[in-house]
Order: structure tokens, then C-alpha cells, then sequence
């Protein structure tokens, strides 16, 4: 649809940028069971708040999921990226609620 | 097979998307008007598709074109629906344990009352929509509610659409704040983004009606309803209102409310009210 393809060229920075801002995490040491209970908290109070705003993205509970699977397996760096993009997920639909509150109005039928 | 390319991707143009956007005016006074916003809707896809009567409207993604028309005309004969309308009937004639029955809950007898659905419950001060009051009839009776999204509450409420065809939507918005907020939080809830794909429910059913997505023509958001529930061929079988609002909620990557939370509650009570003076047609069938 329209509205999906006029984003395209918007699409290609921001995933640069994002591409980025999660891969320089993996540069860093091996990650704990203890930097996994905190990032997947911190990406837990996210969502929780998304739901209170009634917007949780289907996409933060997968990511969460996988972070937690990727925790069970041992595997906390995995866990970790992970539980920062399910955090990263959250915020961007806390901010979608919060940035909606009022620009819904604009599209109302007149 | 790895998603996290793409969820990245779009979760980033989206931030970046209402970043932008962020600047459009937010819409002038807010007071509540709901002949007003009624008349506006029907307005808007009447003139969009000139062609159409409003009451052509009901009948979703087939009200569209004469192709699509001709379609319908030819479901009709055969309606995927009849099996879940004798369920229907036989359930709702069925006695509770107690001995009573729906009958005893809905006016009428609850034949012929579809379009009365949902009302403002001003004791309660909340919107009653007919799956709610289907399942209340059943908890006063003594008899366990029944899933907002399965096969007996479809077969229910298409009896009861059914008994009530033709019959124009006629809902009420009383003079009373508590009304009017449930009818503003319902039009909120429509036109609200959501989802990782930060779609509203009007992003496609009133801006893209008739545009296909996947394999599926985008019904008008007029007369949405008045065809509820509805078989579809890509279920199987019959969905509910609760159903159709939840699964379009997942498809745009949005968890679903609980059915028959306040908003659903409250969107059901704006998308009928919208529709006034459009006939029930349900229960509906789809491609
Ligand atoms: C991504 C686009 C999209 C969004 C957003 C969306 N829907 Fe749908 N909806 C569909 C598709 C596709 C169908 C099936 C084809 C059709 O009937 O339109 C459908 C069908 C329906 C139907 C049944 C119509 C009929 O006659 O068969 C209802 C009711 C409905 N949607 C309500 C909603 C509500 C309420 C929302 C917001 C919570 C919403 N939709 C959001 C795509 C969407």
C-alpha cells in the first residue's frame, strides 16, 4: 500500500542507524546470566507500559521469547541482543501511543 | 529464517516516520457531536463511491463492484452460513437447565433486535454490545459463558442477525457524558495507529476500501458490522465481531485486546452508531 511504500527511502537510514546501534553491542565481552536479568527487565518495564497505553507490538512478545529461549540455552549474548531490541520494540511503540494521544485527531472523517 | 532484519527496519522508518509527521495539526475543538460525525462518514464513502446506496454498503468487500456483486449473489444461493444459522436457532430455542432461556433476556424475545445492539447501559454507565449480553444471559442463568470468538457465539449471533434483516442499525447515543465518552474512546480507538505496522483500523478501511491486500479486497468501514458474523472461507468457518476486531488487531502486528474489553466495547459502539440507517445483512460470507 501506499503508506508502507513512501517510507522506503526513510527505511534504508534508519535501518543503517539501527544496524549499528546493535551490533556495536556484540563488540563488547561476553555477556552475563546477570546482564541478561537486567536488560530483559528494563525491556519487560517497556512493554508493560506499552500495554497500559493498549499498543503492545506482536513483535515485543516474540522478542522476548527468543531472548528468554537464547537465556535457557546459555547463550546470554544472544539472549542479551535480544532482550535490547525487545526493549528497543517497546519504546518505539510507547512512543507511537504516547505520539498518537493526539495525532489520531488529524485523521478523523469531517 | 531470520526476522530481525526486517522487524528492525520497520520498527526504525517507523520512529522515524511519526517523527515526522509529528509536526501535522492534531484537529480542531474536540467537542463530542455523534449526528454530526455520522452524517460526515456516510457522507465520505457515499461520495467516494458515488455509485452506491448507502444500504449497498453492508455488504463488506462485495458491496464494491458489479463483479464482486454478482459474487455474493451467487454465495447467497448456497450461504456457507446456513450450518451455523440452524445451530444458531437450535441453541437459542434450547432451555437452560434453569428452564429458562435466551428468549427471556432480550426484548422480543430477542427476534428482530440485532440492530439495537450495542446499547448504552446507563445504570452501568458502559456500552453493552449483543455478544456481551449473549454471555450475561447465560451467567444469570447459571450456564458458563461462552468464547467471544467461537463457533456457538457465532452461531447465536447469527440467529439473531439473522431474525433481524433489514431492520436499520438504530443506535442510540444518549445525552449523558458517560455515553458520550464511550462513543469518542470508540472513534479514538478506530483512528488510533497501532501496531509495528502503525496502521488504524481507518488506515484501511476508510482510506484503502476496495484496495486489495494479499488476496483480500478491504471492506468499507460504512456498514462494517451490519453483515456480522460472518463465514469466511480463509477461517473455515464463522468469526464474531470479537473475532474480526482481534484479528485484524494481530495483523498489523499488534497484540490483541481481550474481547469485549471497554475499547472493543466502545469501537463497536462508534462503528454501529456510524452505520445508523444501514440494514442488517448478517449473518455475512466472504471469499
Ligand atoms: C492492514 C489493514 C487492516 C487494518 C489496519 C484493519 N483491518 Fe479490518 N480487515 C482487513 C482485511 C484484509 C479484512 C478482510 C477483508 C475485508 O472484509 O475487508 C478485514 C475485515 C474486517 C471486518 C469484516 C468486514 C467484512 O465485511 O467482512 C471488520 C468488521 C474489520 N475488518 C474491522 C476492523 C477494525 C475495527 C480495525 C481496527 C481495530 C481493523 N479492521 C483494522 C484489514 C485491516
Amino acid at each position: 500500500m501506499k503508506m508502507i511504500s513512501r517510507r522506503i527511502p526513510i527505511l534504508a537510514l534508519a535501518a543503517a542507524f539501527v544496524l549499528l546501534a546493535t551490533t556495536s553491542t556484540s563488540l563488547l565481552a561476553a555477556a552475563s546470566e546477570a546482564d541478561f536479568n537486567a536488560a530483559y527487565a528494563e525491556a519487560e518495564a517497556a512493554n508493560k507500559q506499552a500495554g497500559a497505553q493498549r499498543d503492545q507490538w506482536t513483535t515485543t512478545a516474540a522478542t522476548l521469547a527468543n531472548a528468554k529461549k537464547a537465556a535457557e540455552s546459555g547463550n546470554f549474548d544472544s539472549a542479551v541482543a535480544e532482550a535490547r531490541e525487545a526493549e528497543a520494540l517497546a519504546k518505539a511503540s510507547v512512543f507511537q501511543a504516547t505520539h498518537e494521544k493526539d495525532a489520531w485527531k488529524a485523521a478523523v472523517i469531517r | 529464517m531470520n526476522l530481525r532484519p526486517a522487524i528492525r527496519l520497520a520498527s526504525a522508518a517507523f520512529g522515524l516516520a511519526t517523527l515526522l509527521s509529528a509536526a501535522l495539526p492534531a484537529g480542531a475543538a474536540d467537542s463530542v457531536d455523534p449526528a454530526a460525525d455520522a452524517k460526515a462518514f456516510q457522507n465520505y464513502f457515499t461520495t467516494k463511491f458515488p455509485k452506491l446506496k448507502p444500504a449497498d454498503f453492508v455488504n463488506g468487500p462485495y458491496s464494491l463492484n458489479e463483479d464482486m456483486h454478482r459474487q455474493w449473489v451467487e454465495k447467497e444461493e448456497f450461504p456457507p452460513y446456513e450450518f451455523s444459522l440452524e445451530m444458531g436457532k437450535e441453541m437459542f430455542a434450547k432451555p437452560f437447565r434453569n428452564g429458562k432461556s435466551y428468549a427471556d433476556c432480550f426484548d422480543n424475545g430477542g427476534i428482530g433486535v440485532r440492530q439495537n445492539y450495542p446499547y448504552f447501559d446507563e445504570r452501568e454507565g458502559k456500552v453493552i454490545t449483543l455478544e456481551l449480553a449473549l454471555n450475561r444471559c447465560r451467567e444469570a442463568n447459571g450456564e458458563a459463558p461462552l468464547s467471544y470468538v467461537k463457533d456457538e457465539m457465532a452461531a447465536l449471533t447469527a440467529y439473531m442477525a439473522f431474525t433481524s434483516r433489514g431492520k436499520p442499525f438504530d443506535i442510540k447515543v444518549p445525552n449523558d457524558p458517560r455515553a458520550l465518552a464511550a462513543f469518542e474512546n470508540g472513534k479514538e480507538y478506530f483512528y488510533t495507529r497501532r501496531g509495528q505496522l502503525n496502521f488504524s483500523c481507518a488506515s484501511c478501511h476508510v482510506q484503502n476500501p476496495g484496495e486489495r491486500i494479499r488476496a483480500e479486497t478491504l471492506a468499507p468501514a460504512l456498514g462494517i458490522l451490519n453483515a456480522m458474523p460472518i463465514y469466511r472461507s480463509a477461517w473455515g468457518g464463522m468469526g464474531t465481531i470479537s473475532r474480526r476486531f482481534t484479528s485484524c488487531n494481530s495483523q498489523i502486528r499488534g497484540v490483541p485486546l481481550e474481547p469485549q474489553s471497554d475499547e472493543y466495547r466502545d469501537l463497536e459502539y462508534y462503528l454501529s452508531y456510524v452505520s445508523n440507517g444501514l440494514p442488517i445483512s448478517g449473518p455475512g460470507a466472504r471469499p
